[in-house]
């Protein structure tokens, strides 16, 4: 029923694009994470009618609208449990869902953990600005706390939720984290989690230009990103900075420490980056605000995938107990005829 | 409708037969005694011996609920007879008690003159006092009015399993089968399928299959031998329509049905669920079935259990979700959606009594207007209910049918009643089931995700992976036919129209309204879902002394069945029975503008024949 993925299929940035005209804010990050999208999808040599982006509500799950794929905009918080249901059934498609901090990780925490813990082959894109922006800006689970909102006049009481944590609390087989304005190290991401076998989650730092500007500054900034921006690279030192003079060690008790090259330390002595070590991953995750932000792979494992062990639970039932045969079910058990 | 078990003369030898028509036999202890597994086979040995039977499961919600206590108590009814009935019965004829809090609990049911059998060594100073006894009934004098047979169910079972080297504790749990051998041997029932099963159950055990036959054969002869039993009893086959016949529950019948419904369709079944009673069951079997090409999926929560039957549909599978009430209500915001994306859905709600979480094992009716109205805005649906557990098959199937036909969600309403109650089943033939027609749109010619078909109204259903048919579905407004998003006004209330049109047409799906008794006059009783049987019987009951009274029974509850007005209006008055306050009466007097009356309850368990009768005799004296 499927086309197999040719790498002859040409197809461009404007094959993906909709007849829809896209009505997210002027200056909304989203521009730039669809954008990357639609580059990305031309290389990976998949038909459009194989591709399904599946989203629940908010700003960021407006994203299949755009996008000249199948697309289901579904309802808040929701989207992994619909694409899941698709993806077991279906598991030859594609399956992207586009989430953000209040649609993921308020009223759909629990669904994405459970997407994430149990591996079904769809890929998760966590749009996280801060801020709830389509009800016009009250604070989200991610919003730092004292935040002030419209509904928080005297400050937010929620303490943050870390949604790389979540991830990897949930067992998830890849984690990662972008940036929008990071084009390049987007759509690597992308093609990343699109290569990854299992559920991929990428939280997307993504800028609310109207709600919350310049939440993910000096992260994004020209000027102070060297210094903020830790970017993580399989079998690579843990180094950063404008001269790449810092790195990252392990210090006492296991914490990790930042350090300046030089002076008799070098980077033998600095963390290696290794996505499949579950303890780096972790202490990626955690680090604290005197520390770079980590973008990039955090953990890319392999695991059964749900919709794999599925089918395949099918196949097997088949083999054993031979292609279903209604008459014998209904005749099951004890019978007796009338005459 | 029973013949009276008269007392029996004093004990001689050879025992003496006698026949009776019709018996209502209640089987009952503790949670943990095994009395539902009894009551299913003396259900199960019944059926094959080819008389007609209703069930009625009766079980407290807690697994195993303190020992001995009036809470604890689980019980288990069947009635069998040797013509067609309809109920498990009003009353029972027989007591089947394990202990004193079973017998303080059912005692008020049985009538004069009925069979109390007891098993003697529960009936102790501590359990007495448990069940509020103030001295040992099975001693004292109170029962002279019954029919009393005391035995040492206990000791007797651990004599007959002696040998096996089984500890205490589990040689006496096989007392449930002693207690079914006594039984069966009294009515005469074939203790053979009690053997298979017991076979086929505990396979991995030989030492309690061992066990468990020992003490059902100990049972048995027990009733043969002793010269406590005079009686043996017999109720003939009953004169069922021809036809191989099996016994079935509602929930097994459900599960049947949406499989075979998928195989007709030939598309894949996608199961979501989240374990909740009584509708649990319906997964169990359906996970059994693998082999179908069925998917099914046990989710984080009801939402996430309708949320991936919705993604399966709209992958092109048939997407079905069960639960029950407190479920039900957690997956209307997906129904909701499902309406506006207008993708087949099927949930099924095996309704309990509630409201919250209510009486999860006891039955209720009181969903029906949450199914036809509770989720945002104007958001039909079709609803179905089935009448009776072998009937859920083809209600199951038909909602498959319709949802797939017009592209909709369709709600099927079971109950606690139907989905633990079991009934013979006559055995459909696969080639006499309608093929479903599942067409799955592929050609680009023309396409627009809201054109839709000129009779049924519904659109087309497009498989994800059609090439040329890219297209974006979602819960924000559509226009019509391109199905872009729209927020013009007129094509607002066009959409809101048209979805409900749509669920209008199906009424060009239902059969004919059966009316039960005359055609017109005095009074129509109305009911649905499981109450059919115990109308069936009080109408017939009431019409048989020459009153005028008929009854319709409604199996399609949104849309309402197009010839019910015209019904309705021969009547002089119209009696609404339901297991609510009266929701269905409420539609009724609202759809047809008749000061219909209501006959309701709301105490976890089925009419009794007798009050429906009541109510009718009422209402036409007046």
């Amino acid at each position: 029923m499927s086309q197999a993925a040719t790498p002859t299929l040409k197809l461009t940035r404007k094959d993906f694009m909709s007849d829809q005209e896209v009505r997210w804010c002027p200056g909304c990050g989203d521009y730039a994470i669809l954008a990357q999208m639609q580059k990305v999808l031309p290389e990976l040599g998949i038909p459009r009618d194989q591709l399904v982006f599946v989203s629940g509500i908010g700003c960021a799950s407006r994203f299949p609208y755009y996008m000249n794929t199948y697309g289901f905009h579904t309802i808040h918080g929701r989207a992994p449990a619909i694409a899941t249901g698709l993806k077991i059934s279906r598991p030859e498609l594609h399956v992207w869902v586009v989430t953000g901090d209040g649609d993921g990780l308020s009223i759909g925490g629990n669904h994405l953990i459970h997407a994430l813990r149990r591996n079904v082959d769809i890929k998760i894109l966590l749009f996280n600005n801060r801020i709830y922006g389509l009800t016009k800006g009250q604070y989200s689970p991610t919003s730092e706390l004292g935040k002030v909102t419209k509904s928080t006049p005297f400050g937010s009481l929620d303490y943050p939720i870390n949604p790389i944590e979540i991830a990897l609390g949930a067992e998830a087989t890849f984690v990662a984290r972008s940036v929008d304005v990071e084009t390049k190290h987007l759509q690597e991401t992308l093609k990343r989690a699109h290569e990854h076998k299992g559920s991929a989650f990428i939280e997307i730092l993504q800028n609310c230009n109207v709600f919350n500007d310049r939440a993910w500054e000096p992260i994004t900034d020209r000027a102070t990103k060297a210094d903020h921006q830790l970017v993580l690279e399989q079998g690579k030192p843990l180094v950063f900075g404008k001269n790449r003079e810092k790195g990252i060690r392990l210090g006492k008790d296991m914490n990790p420490e930042i350090v300046t090259l030089g002076d008799g330390v070098d980077t033998s002595q600095l963390l290696v980056h290794d996505e499949t070590n579950p303890s780096m991953a972790y202490i990626l995750s955690r680090l604290g605000p005197q520390f770079p932000t980590p973008i990039g792979v955090f953990r890319a494992v392999k695991r059964m995938t749900y919709d794999e062990g599925a089918n395949a639970q099918i196949e097997s039932a088949k083999k054993r107990l031979g292609p279903g045969d209604l008459e014998a079910i209904l005749n099951r058990g004890d019978t007796w005829v009338v005459k | 409708m029973t013949t009276h078990i008269e007392t029996p003369p004093r004990p001689q030898v050879p025992k003496r037969h006698e026949e009776l028509d019709e018996v209502v036999i209640r089987f009952a202890g503790d949670s943990g005694d095994g009395m539902q597994l009894a009551g299913m086979q003396f259900s199960n040995e019944t059926a094959v011996a080819g008389t007609d039977l209703a069930t009625l499961p009766d079980f407290p919600a807690e697994i195993r609920a303190p020992a001995g206590t009036l809470f604890g108590v689980s019980g288990f009814q069947v009635n069998f007879s040797s013509h067609d009935i309809f109920t498990p019965g009003d009353n029972p004829d027989v007591l089947v008690m394990m202990n004193p809090a079973a017998l303080k609990v059912n005692l008020r049911d049985l009538k004069p003159g009925g069979i109390i059998i007891a098993d003697t060594a529960e009936f102790t100073e501590n359990n007495l006092k448990k069940a509020g006894f103030a001295t040992n009934p099975l001693e004292d004098g109170s029962l002279t009015k019954y029919q009393l047979f005391p035995v040492d169910i206990t000791q007797m079972t651990l004599r007959a399993v002696e040998g096996l080297n089984l500890n205490t504790k589990v040689a006496s749990r096989c007392k449930n089968f002693y207690a079914l051998g006594l039984t069966s041997w009294l009515f005469t029932r074939p203790i053979d399928p009690t053997i298979r099963w017991i076979e086929g159950r505990f396979k991995k055990t030989p030492e309690l299959v061992d066990a468990n036959i020992r003490a059902l054969k100990a049972g048995y002869h027990f009733g043969e031998t002793a010269e406590m039993f005079a009686v043996q009893y017999e109720v003939k086959p009953a004169r069922l329509a021809p036809g191989k016949y099996r016994n079935i529950t509602g929930n097994s019948a459900t599960a049947l049905g949406f499989i075979a419904a998928a195989e007709r369709a030939g598309v894949p079944l996608f199961l979501g669920s989240y374990p909740i009673t009584p509708a649990s069951d319906i997964l169990h079997e359906v996970a059994s079935y693998k082999n179908f090409n069925v998917y099914t999926f046990q989710a984080e929560d009801e939402i996430a259990a309708v949320g991936s039957a919705l993604g399966a549909a709209y992958g092109g599978a048939i997407g079905i979700c069960t639960t029950s009430g407190p479920g039900m209500l957690l997956k209307q915001e997906m129904i909701n959606l499902a309406v506006m994306v207008e993708l087949p859905l099927i949930i099924a709600d095996i309704q309990r009594a509630g409201p919250s979480t209510g009486m999860p094992t006891k039955t209720e009716q009181a969903d029906l207007l949450m199914a036809i109205y509770g989720r945002a805005s104007e958001s039909p649906v079709v609803v179905l209910a089935p009448a009776t557990p072998g009937e859920c098959f083809f209600m199951a199937f038909e909602a498959v049918r319709l949802a797939a036909k017009y592209m909709v969600p369709v709600i099927y309403m079971s109950d606690g009643y139907l989905a633990n109650g079991a009934e013979p089943w006559k055995i459909p033939k696969v080639s006499e089931l309608p093929q479903i027609d599942v067409q799955f749109r592929t050609s680009p010619e023309g396409f627009q995700p809201y054109l839709r078909d000129p009779e049924t109204l519904a659109r087309a259903w497009v498989k994800p992976g059609t090439p040329g048919l890219e297209h974006r579905i979602g819960g924000l407004a559509k226009e019509d036919v391109t199905g872009h998003v729209s927020y013009d006004p007129i094509n607002n209330e066009k959409m809101v129209r048209l979805r409900a049109e749509k669920v209008a047409r199906v009424a060009m799906d239902i059969p004919r309204t059966d009316v039960h008794g005359d055609p017109s006059g005095k009074l129509l009783v109305i009911g649905w879902g499981s109450t059919y049987g115990a109308l069936v019987e009080a109408t017939e009951r009431v019409r048989a002394q020459g009153k005028s009274v008929s009854h319709v029974h409604l199996r399609y509850l949104n849309p309402l069945p197009p010839d019910l007005k015209e019904i309705i209006h021969r009547f002089e008055t119209v009696l609404v029975a339901e297991l609510n306050t009266g929701q269905l009466l409420k539609i009724i007097r609202a759809e047809y503008l008749v000061d219909a009356k209501g006959m309701n309850k709301i105490q976890g368990y089925p009419f009794k024949v007798g009050e429906l009768m009541q109510k009718i005799q009422e209402l036409l004296e007046e």
